[in-house]
């Protein structure tokens, strides 16, 4: 089951740069949020703070609250979180040195578990909720990477529900596929809803509207507008969010 | 006129290139096709089954040489390889851009650079005089000290193309940072490590200076590791330098073996571990 | 409320992360330890020749005199010799290679220019004692003899064994480390800057006068100076053809001796500590002086190709 997340106050830098400069959101669970805006305008930090993926790099720094299911993400190992918050990036990045079925099973495996009949079902059902199963189901020990990019993408998502997370966090990921692959990944992220509370970052406002429940608007490092997504598009509240989203700037 | 004068310069120019690469490659045939000529008569079963002969007897061998190559080798790469992938994990994975890293990557190009004969020199005075006798432990420690910097270089090379974005995939899964360099990162990287690796193994193969004062040679078997014992550029070494015609052959004979050894180890590093590049 | 559990790493990769440091840190330890131990061999040498260790030319080990004048002018001379044939011709073969041939082409022949570096010096030795000093004393000396014997070059008894077979030898070996690299450098020209040159109606060697090897100059010149540390530290080829005699001759036909090539020698014969000890200080001279240039070099190289490469080659 999904789970909601709380951010207060969440404020991050890259170096001397403030990315986040204050973000006060709350997540429903079992919801799609899409995340949009311009580039450069802290989306994608936003959602890597909350895997806690950001402070991996070099020269980043965090503060502020993000709650996930009542416990602040701060107060877990950050190892571990990150099997409750999943997460899939826009370039799809399969495992070179292993078969499709060696990165389905991937953080289960790498995380203790051994039994093979546990890994087989494991996967089976994860490539199944990837809507990949049928496709692979009799190549599952060819390379990870002799997919195509669509394929490899949804090999991607079914890895990372194979730890059975409670959040996914998307980034932008079809960004790097073309159309009918992209179609595949909407298609895939609207059944995975009920299940799952999923964050998805996008460029493609279209996209927001076919997929997400609700979505935020971020511009320059703030949250400017979150709301319903068919609020958002037909009738937004800031004039910014307005002009975003009729093409004025971006 | 100027055009012609123009076309002109270029086809002179074009032309000494082309000399160039051919002057460059008369002396590659003469050596390899001399070993091959002089190298090929001399090589026969007792070459590479029986000990050294006294000088001016004919059916002696090399094959204690080339056990003590192996040897040698072998010890080198027991400490060299496990050495130098380690630390070449470190500076990529953990610490990339401080200045411990840059000291180490400079004692790194530092070693590279050491003529072989002065690592001989050091593990003669460090090792030799202190154990009282001349090893294949202190030439095996020799060679692995040549190897390390090598492998240091080459690991890192590898792991830097590693796409950071596959270390990501690996964090985001909640696999901790160790497991993901040991299960992910190195995996991926394997191939072109063990080339090089196997680049490193070919190199040291052929060295001679540091064996001359710590593996010293031996006509016999050595019994032990803690004794002199032969390898084959020694060998080679001493048997050209020897007034004895058989030996010369044997020298010869060496070289091609030598010579063989080291090609087929970089025909397989580069070729059996091609990466699939895109 | 929420647990204030201490998080630390695991204790698995604790391990691993203390394993590598400190792999990578006995590197640091290692040469530090390889420094001191040749100071230390080299002192009593040292103390008791000071600065005229260098400047004499007496190498008397029977009555216990050591100068290195002579070896270091014989490692000098044959480095020189060598890099004035083969910085010419591997720049040359390195243009060839990459602005002149196709691609198949250019994989095998760069492939052979390759296998040069792969043959052991002790293999070049041998050939050069039974192939290059043989031809060069009864073909080679004797024509520049009769040629340019009015430059002391070129005078003396044609033995072959020698500064030239030393020198020529020595070319052999450092060709492809100097083609090797000017090859990365000069591939690390943009294109830009070719294409820019042709279309300007350039011919093809113009083209490379003007684009590309300007911008590949200093890297060029690293290139060289590597190939340089090279041959200073080349051991055993030289020893086998250069002849082995601590004299300072003019001529390029007269026997000479090399600090790498006396060390060889004479190591597993110096029978007393003075003896072992002026030899050790040689491998140290030897040794700063390829450090200097080595760190140069790089300096050089790293400025035009990206990063540190060239590293496989040296």
């Amino acid at each position: 089951m999904g789970q909601t997340l709380s951010v207060r106050k969440l404020e991050a830098w890259y170096g001397p740069n403030k990315t986040l400069k204050g973000i006060n959101m709350e997540i429903e669970a079992n919801h799609v949020t899409a995340i949009i805006g311009p580039s450069g305008c802290g989306k994608s930090t936003f959602v890597r703070c909350i895997n806690r993926m950001h402070e991996t790099l070099p020269g980043t720094k965090v503060i502020g609250e993000i709650i996930l299911d009542g416990e602040s993400i701060y107060d877990q190992d950050p190892v571990a979180l990150r099997k409750t918050v999943g997460m899939v990036f826009q370039k799809p990045n399969p495992f070179p040195s292993m078969s499709i079925f060696e990165n389905v099973v991937a953080g289960v495996r790498l995380n203790g578990q051994r039994n093979k009949q546990n890994l087989q079902a494991i996967a089976e059902r994860s490539l199944r909720m990837a809507a990949l199963w049928d496709e692979v189901k009799d190549r599952l020990n060819y390379s990870g990477i002799s997919l195509s990019g669509g394929q490899q993408q949804r090999l991607c998502i079914a890895r990372a529900l194979a730890v059975e997370p409670a959040v996914l966090l998307m980034d932008e990921p079809a960004s790097a596929l073309d159309p009918i692959a992209t179609t595949h990944i909407e298609e895939l992220i609207r059944q995975l809803r009920d299940n799952y509370t999923i964050l998805i970052v996008t460029h493609n406002m279209q996209q927001a509207a076919r997929i997400a429940d609700s979505t935020a608007f971020f511009l320059n490092g703030e949250l400017v507008e979150h709301g319903a997504t068919s609020e958002i598009f037909t009738n937004p509240k800031d004039k910014r969010t307005e002009d975003y989203i009729t093409g004025r700037f971006g | 006129m100027k055009q012609y004068i123009r076309k002109y310069k270029n086809w002179l120019m074009l032309s000494v290139f082309v000399a160039a690469t051919i002057i460059a490659l008369v002396p590659l045939f003469g050596v390899l096709g001399y070993v091959l000529k002089n190298g090929l008569g001399a090589l026969n079963i007792q070459f590479f089954t029986n000990l050294p002969k006294a000088m001016g007897l004919s059916g002696g061998g090399m094959a204690n040489a080339i056990v003590g190559t192996l040897i040698m080798v072998l010890i080198a790469s027991l400490i060299g390889i496990p050495v130098g992938i380690l630390a070449g994990i470190y500076l990529t994975e953990y610490d990339r851009h401080s200045w411990f890293s840059t000291a180490v990557r400079f004692a790194t190009d530092v070693l590279t650079g050491i003529p072989s004969i002065i690592v001989g020199i050091v593990i003669y005075t460090a090792i030799v005089l202190k154990m009282g006798n001349f090893s294949a432990l202190a030439g095996g420690l020799a060679l692995a000290i040549i190897m390390i910097p090598l492998i240091i270089r080459s690991t890192e090379e590898m792991l830097k193309l590693v796409s950071h974005s596959i270390r990501e995939a690996g964090y985001a899964l909640g696999i901790s940072k160790g497991k993901t360099i040991l299960k992910i990162v190195l995996p991926t990287a394997a191939k072109g490590i063990i080339t090089g690796a196997m680049l490193a193994i070919a190199r040291v193969s052929g060295e001679t200076a540091p064996l001359l004062f710590t593996a010293l040679g031996n006509q016999y078997w050595a019994r032990s590791l803690n004794e002199p014992i032969a390898s084959l550029p020694v060998q080679i070494f001493q048997y050209a330098t020897s007034p004895y015609k058989e030996w010369h052959q044997l020298a010869w004979a060496g070289s091609l073996v030598l010579i063989l050894m080291i090609i087929i180890i970089n025909l397989a590093a580069r070729f059996a571990f091609r990466s699939r590049h895109s | 409320m929420s647990k204030k559990l201490r998080f630390k790493t695991s204790l698995g990769d604790q391990f691993l992360r203390l394993v590598t440091f400190l792999m990578a840190f006995s590197v640091l330890v290692l040469m530090a330890w390889m420094g001191w131990q040749m100071f230390d061999a080299a002192r009593p040498s040292i103390h008791t020749f000071g600065i005229g260790f260098i400047t004499s030319r007496v190498w008397d080990p029977v009555k216990e005199q050591f100068g290195a004048l002579p070896f270091i002018y014989g490692t000098l001379m044959t480095s020189l010799l060598a890099l004035l044939l083969a910085a010419p011709i591997g720049l040359g073969v390195a243009i060839f290679l990459n602005e002149m041939a196709e691609s198949k082409f250019r994989a095998v022949i760069g492939f052979l220019v390759e296998m040069l570096a792969a043959i052991p010096s002790v293999v070049y030795g041998l050939w050069g004692i039974f192939v290059l000093a043989p031809w060069l004393r009864e073909t080679v000396e004797p024509g520049l003899a009769k040629w340019l014997g009015f430059i002391p070059l070129f005078q003396g008894t044609p033995v072959g064994f020698g500064m030239l077979a030393g020198g020529l030898i020595l070319a052999m070996m450092i060709l492809p480390t100097i083609a090797a690299i000017s090859r990365e450098v000069m591939a690390s020209v943009p294109n830009m800057q070719r294409e820019a040159a042709l279309a300007l109606g350039a011919t093809k060697w113009e083209m490379i006068k003007v684009a590309v090897l300007p911008y590949a100059k200093t890297g060029i010149m690293g290139g060289i100076m590597l190939g340089l540390g090279r041959a200073l530290g080349e051991t055993m080829a030289v020893t086998m053809v250069i002849g082995n005699r601590p004299d300072i001759l003019p001529s390029l036909f007269a026997p000479a001796y090399s600090m790498a090539a006396v060390i060889a020698n004479e190591f597993t014969e110096a029978t007393y500590d003075l003896y072992l000890s002026a030899l050790v200080e040689i491998g140290f001279i030897l040794f700063g002086i390829t450090l200097v240039l080595n760190f140069l070099a790089r300096l050089l190289v790293w400025s035009v190709a990206r990063g540190p490469k060239g590293g496989n080659l040296v």
